[in-house]
């Protein structure tokens, strides 16, 4: 479920991030309010335990596949929200560092992902409801079942939404969904299992455990999640909006378009982050990808791009393929030419380098694996 | 298991390499914070059918790889293992979009296959900066970075927890999961049953752990919050890195360097 770089686009990471963020900055105001500096070891050690439970794993009878714990929802339970949020995160941003599991561009996405809905969502709304005051072992299965998958659904339909509106992937929404809600549902399943096992077995060994968390999280922190959720809600819709523009675009034509009529520059500061990570993309992509065409052929494209409105996705690849073939095909030959060449200056420059800093400075041997 | 141990291992080679001593080491951790960011920006940035400008980003990782003393080798590999999801994904554009985009000679290649040679390129750009990142920085100092970049302190002390932590606990369920498997004869015995009853162990273990943490930290004065005194200074080394690769980033991003090479070379054949 983890979502890579190369797959979106900035206006969304960079959205992703903004609404992450500000979720991570309003969890840690929250956890200083009721300050209790137990829970600061309890989240670092426990976010190390969701590493270590996934070395543990159990046969799947008659599937010959293999289940783990994927810690989202436990975390949530034994924290509480606003802990277990930082915790997701932490973990998160271990494992795109260390394991490239998700890169540091879609960290928001991934931590907004995979911690937003368990903690946000699943655990108040559903797992809360259901298990209540006064736990029994039904209902802690029940509870950690239904939050199990539909925190998962929600995860695995964001990361569809959040891959489509970057505009990377060709896959169309039907197909995306079909393939990640059915996955994702089995794993809720096999997550919702493991998490009931294992809150059930802490609950019989050791039920002061849990009690400390449902008492230490009181009835007030309930009362700001409407505002929360409106925040969240906004940082979505502000991101999809963005994104929307974006991946409308892909090919930097229009930006230059807009650019000109100077109606971005007006409307994107406004969105605060967004408004400035967007920004920051259209400068970046403000020039046409398409440089090396010559102005003539961008003069000749420039009717099509007032057509490419909402479809400006087809349109953008519409264009190319038309104007691709107009490039002849020894442009294409010097860009391939180009690329090969500017591959083995590279080389040849760390290639020089090393020599240079291990002869000249001497560096000290590098530590062996 | 194996394959566990060794991935294991291998955070703690990364960790390892961040602890030598190079003009890349020793630059302020901030600095390399900010031009991964924004390396990693510039080259989402691109057009998804953009192949030939985004070839001369691959000179920011050459570069800090052969200053920082780092090994290709090592990197690729890890490279390659994150790979899968990118690549799962990225198969879709060929089946998917079909059209003719480049014309070479006879041999027409479709738009799917340019975006997803695009996808993978980006994908190695990406992912080599961030274990760049952490190879030639480590661990603590990008906290260090990130808490003096204005993170909440809380994340920053949670994160330093939790990588200190891991290996100790990974170990501690590894020992578990050898006793398992020195037990299970026949696959008896790997089901849900002992499964739920390991873990929830671990987690009592956990628990106890962190409760002894805590009390280890009061009776070292803990109040709350972890004191990060380490200052960090800019020098004139870690400014020129910074806005050196920034501008070369916003230039490779403005203009094709491999076309212009390509149409150079072309004309002097011609």
């Amino acid at each position: 479920m983890h979502m890579a770089d190369a797959l979106i686009s900035p206006a969304v990471g960079g959205a992703m991030w903004a609404a992450t963020a500000g979720l991570t900055v309003y969890s840690a105001k929250k956890l200083k309010e009721n300050v209790d500096e137990h829970i600061v070891p309890l989240m670092g050690v426990l976010g190390a335990f969701i590493f270590a439970a996934q070395m543990l794993n159990f046969t799947i009878p008659a599937t010959g596949s293999s289940g783990h714990l994927g810690g989202g929802m436990i975390l949530a339970i034994l924290l509480g929200p606003y802990a277990a949020f930082l915790t997701i995160a932490s973990v998160i941003t271990v494992q795109a560092l260390f394991f490239a599991d998700g890169g540091l561009l879609a960290l928001g996405c991934n931590i907004f992902n995979m911690g937003f809905f368990p903690c946000f969502i699943a655990y108040p709304f559903i797992y809360k409801k259901i298990v209540g005051e006064h736990l029994t072992q039904g209902r802690i299965l029940a509870g950690t079942m239904a939050s199990g998958i539909i925190a998962l659904q929600l995860g695995a339909f964001a990361v569809v939404l959040e891959t489509l509106s970057s505009g990377i992937s060709e896959l169309p929404f039907s197909t995306f969904v079909l393939l990640m809600l059915p996955i994702h549902l089995g794993i809720g399943i096999v997550e919702g299992l493991v998490t009931a096992a294992v809150v059930s077995f802490v609950w019989k060994a050791h039920p002061e455990t849990l009690a400390l968390v449902t008492t230490s999280t009181p009835g007030k922190a309930h009362s700001h999640k409407p505002l929360l959720i409106g925040l969240a809600l906004c940082a979505v819709v502000a991101g999809g909006m963005l994104s929307w523009f974006a991946s409308t675009h892909p090919d930097g034509l229009e930006w230059s378009i807009k650019g000109t009529s100077g109606q971005e520059e007006l409307e994107a500061p406004k969105a605060g982050v967004h408004g400035a990570m967007a920004w920051i993309q259209e400068k970046l992509a403000f020039l046409p990808d398409y440089d090396f065409k010559k102005p003539a052929e961008e003069k000749g494209g420039k009717p099509e791009e007032g057509m490419a409105g909402k479809e400006g996705e087809q349109a953008g690849k519409g264009k190319e393929e038309e104007s691709w073939p107009a490039v002849s095909a020894g442009k294409s030959l010097a860009g391939i030419l180009g690329a090969a060449l500017t591959l083995l200056m590279a080389g040849a420059i760390g290639f020089g380098l090393r020599r240079y800093y291990a002869q000249g400075k001497g560096i000290g041997r590098r530590p062996s694996l | 298991m194996g394959n566990i141990e060794s991935s294991l291992l291998n955070i703690g080679y990364l960790e390892t390499l961040s602890y030598q001593q190079t003009p890349l080491h020793r630059l302020d951790p901030r600095v390399k914070l900010l031009t991964t960011l924004i390396f990693i920006v510039a080259v989402v940035s691109f057009g998804k059918y953009e192949i030939t400008g985004l070839v001369p980003f691959l000179i920011y990782p050459v570069v800090l790889i052969a200053v920082g003393n780092l090994p290709p080798g090592y990197l690729a590999k890890k490279i390659l293992i994150a790979a899968p999801f990118a690549f799962f994904i990225g198969i879709f554009n060929p089946l998917l979009d079909r059209a003719v985009l480049v014309q070479l000679g006879p041999v027409g290649i479709s738009g799917g296959w340019v975006s997803f040679a695009s996808i993978m390129i980006r994908f190695t750009l990406t992912v080599s900066a961030a274990f760049i990142l952490i190879a030639g920085t480590g661990l603590n100092a990008v906290c260090l970075a990130l808490d003096k970049l204005g993170a909440p302190r809380i994340f920053v002390m949670q994160l330093l927890f939790l990588y200190r932590y891991i290996f100790v606990l990974t170990e501690e369920a590894l020992r578990m999961v050898r006793a398992r498997a020195l037990r299970a004869f026949d696959g008896r015995g790997l089901g849900f049953g002992s499964y739920s009853s390991m873990v929830g162990h671990l987690l009592l273990r956990t628990l106890e752990r962190a409760r002894r943490i805590h009390l280890a930290m009061l009776s070292r004065g803990f109040e709350g919050r972890i004191h990060l005194l380490r200052p960090l200074h800019l020098h004139r080394g870690d400014v020129v890195f910074f806005l050196g690769w920034s501008t070369l980033f916003v230039l490779l991003r403005r203009y094709n360097l491999s076309q212009w090479c390509g149409a150079w070379i072309m004309g002097l054949v011609t």
